[in-house]
């Protein structure tokens, strides 16, 4: 039997134009040996979840800039427990201001980085996220 | 209710996590690939191989959108990437360019990495495949990057095999690699709205021509004749890969493309081909397991240190190789 891989959806939701981080955030999770499925830009929340359940992540990791992350969020969020994901573990990266963090985590979001987070801190609390 | 009849039923959350099983090669997939087989052997498969960035995806995408509206056929979509061999780890990107797709309950797109397997696809591709071939997909499309042994790989899998071009990737024989000729059944030209199509195409043509000349002269009672390339085969015509010329970025070429691919699928029909394809390959995987069972019988019975301790003698030349099977298998699997 093959070891199980971490799968990760990394996705970039809203209207705003680059996903620089979000490939770089891609790629160092490659680098630390999780399979990355990378979808690009304006991804809505229906988009995302179906993404989620055809690839059966363990992941779902996404880049948000333009400050609609309290609108996109709750959505995906029930959008996966609709579908019986609920498993699912949810990371935000973006810029999010510090009452927004506590009410994502509150809704179920697992982690949520700064701009100036570590790639190296990301990988960790990932591993950690589906190690249980 | 097994996962499998889930699966029939609809539920695609149960499909996707059959898909994992498979791929990881769970104990639990092989029960689910033994009740689901019979129910296979119906999808027609499109191998979709080329060099990077000739536009695979976005073919992937026209073609699956057009199956679903003109056709009205479900298709399943399974986009191979490389693991990367220093992290294990893999980035999947296919779905870029599929987001035509999303929504549609009639499609379903996976992703996979070719995880430890040498060649294009990963070692349980193929049973990917089947479960989409047994949950009722019609049409299932696997991309993959065309690199080396990749293409074999995928021709082997697939029904119908589409090479893609692009124009501007060096346009002479030479860079258009030598062997495409011999897995593709339909060469497309993709980007045909850019500059330079028509000497990819002129390329491809001059290397089908090389591969099957026009007229083949043959004797007959010593009498010298020549035919029509369409009646060398007595019972059926040989099959030439056509050229299609296709826009991904707008879907132009796709309808004529898909014509193509049906007048393939005939032919693979007609001409017994894909009753052929399909015993050749059914007998590889036969083959492939007896192989493994095997071993696997084989490390069970025999103890490490007595391994050991024969291999020990081989170095020392006290036993041949040859020699030491005999004495290890000591007669059991004859
Ligand atoms: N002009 C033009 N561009 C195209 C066409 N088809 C694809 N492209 C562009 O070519 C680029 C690569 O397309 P993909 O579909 O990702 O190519 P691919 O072969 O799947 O790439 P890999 O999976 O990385 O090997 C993208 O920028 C596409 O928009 C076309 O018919 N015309
Ligand atoms: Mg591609």
């Amino acid at each position: 039997m093959t070891e199980k891989k971490i799968k990760v959806l990394v996705a970039k939701p809203g209207l705003d134009g680059h996903d620089r981080g979000a490939k770089v955030v891609a790629r160092a999770l490659r680098d630390a040996g999780m399979e990355v499925i990378y979808t690009g830009l304006r991804q809505t929340p229906e988009m995302i979840a179906e993404a989620a359940l055809q690839e059966d992540v363990d992941v779902v990791g996404l880049s948000i800039l333009s400050g609609a992350h309290m609108a996109l969020t709750p959505r995906l969020m029930d959008l996966l427990k609709k579908n019986g994901q609920s498993n699912v573990q949810v990371f935000i990266g973006g810029i999010i201001p510090d009452e927004d963090v506590q009410r994502l985590k509150e809704m179920g979001v697992r982690g949520v980085y700064g701009p100036g987070a570590s790639t190296e801190d990301i990988i960790r609390d990932v591993k950690m996220s589906v190690a249980g | 209710m097994t996962s499998f009849q889930a699966i029939l039923e609809g539920d695609r959350l149960a499909l996707s996590r059959l898909l994992t099983q498979v791929e990881n090669d769970a104990p639990e997939s092989r029960a689910a690939l033994i009740e689901l087989f019979p129910h296979t052997g119906r999808a027609h498969l499109i191998g979709v191989t080329g060099a990077p960035g000739t536009g695979k995806s976005s073919l992937v995408n026209q073609l699956a959108l057009h199956y679903r509206k003109a056709k009205d056929k479900r298709v399943a979509v399974i986009a191979v990437d490389p693991t990367s061999p220093f992290s294990g780890g893999a980035v999947l990107g296919d779905r870029v360019r599929m987001r035509d797709l999303a929504g549609d309950p009639g499609v379903f797109i996976r992703s996979m990495a070719t995880r430890g397997s040498l060649g294009g696809l990963a070692q349980s591709t193929a049973n990917v495949a089947r479960v989409f071939d047994a949950a009722g997909f019609d049409i299932v499309v696997i991309e993959t990057v065309g690199a080396g042994q990749s293409e074999v790989d995928i021709a082997r899998l697939a029904h119908t095999t589409l090479v893609v071009e692009a124009p501007g990737l060096g346009d002479d024989i030479q860079a258009i690699k030598a062997g495409i000729l011999e897995i593709a059944d339909i060469l497309v030209v993709n980007k045909a709205d850019r500059p330079g199509v028509e000497a990819t195409e002129k390329a491809l043509k001059s290397m089908l021509e090389l591969a099957h000349p026009a007229r083949r002269v043959f004797r007959h009672h010593g009498i010298e004749m020549e035919t029509p390339l369409y009646q060398v085969e007595s019972r059926h015509p040989l099959w030439i890969p056509p050229i299609q010329r296709t826009i991904s970025i707008d879907g132009g070429g796709v309808p004529e493309l898909v014509e193509a691919i049906e007048r393939h699928a005939s032919y693979l029909a007609q001409s017994g081909d894909r009753a052929l394809r399909e015993r050749a390959r059914l007998e590889a995987e036969l083959e492939g397991l007896i192989r493994e069972e095997l071993v696997e019988r084989f490390r069970r019975e025999i103890s490490a240190a007595r391994y050991e301790k024969v291999l020990e003698q081989i170095l020392q030349r006290e036993l041949s190789p040859g020699e030491a099977v005999k004495l290890l298998l000591n007669g059991r699997f004859k």
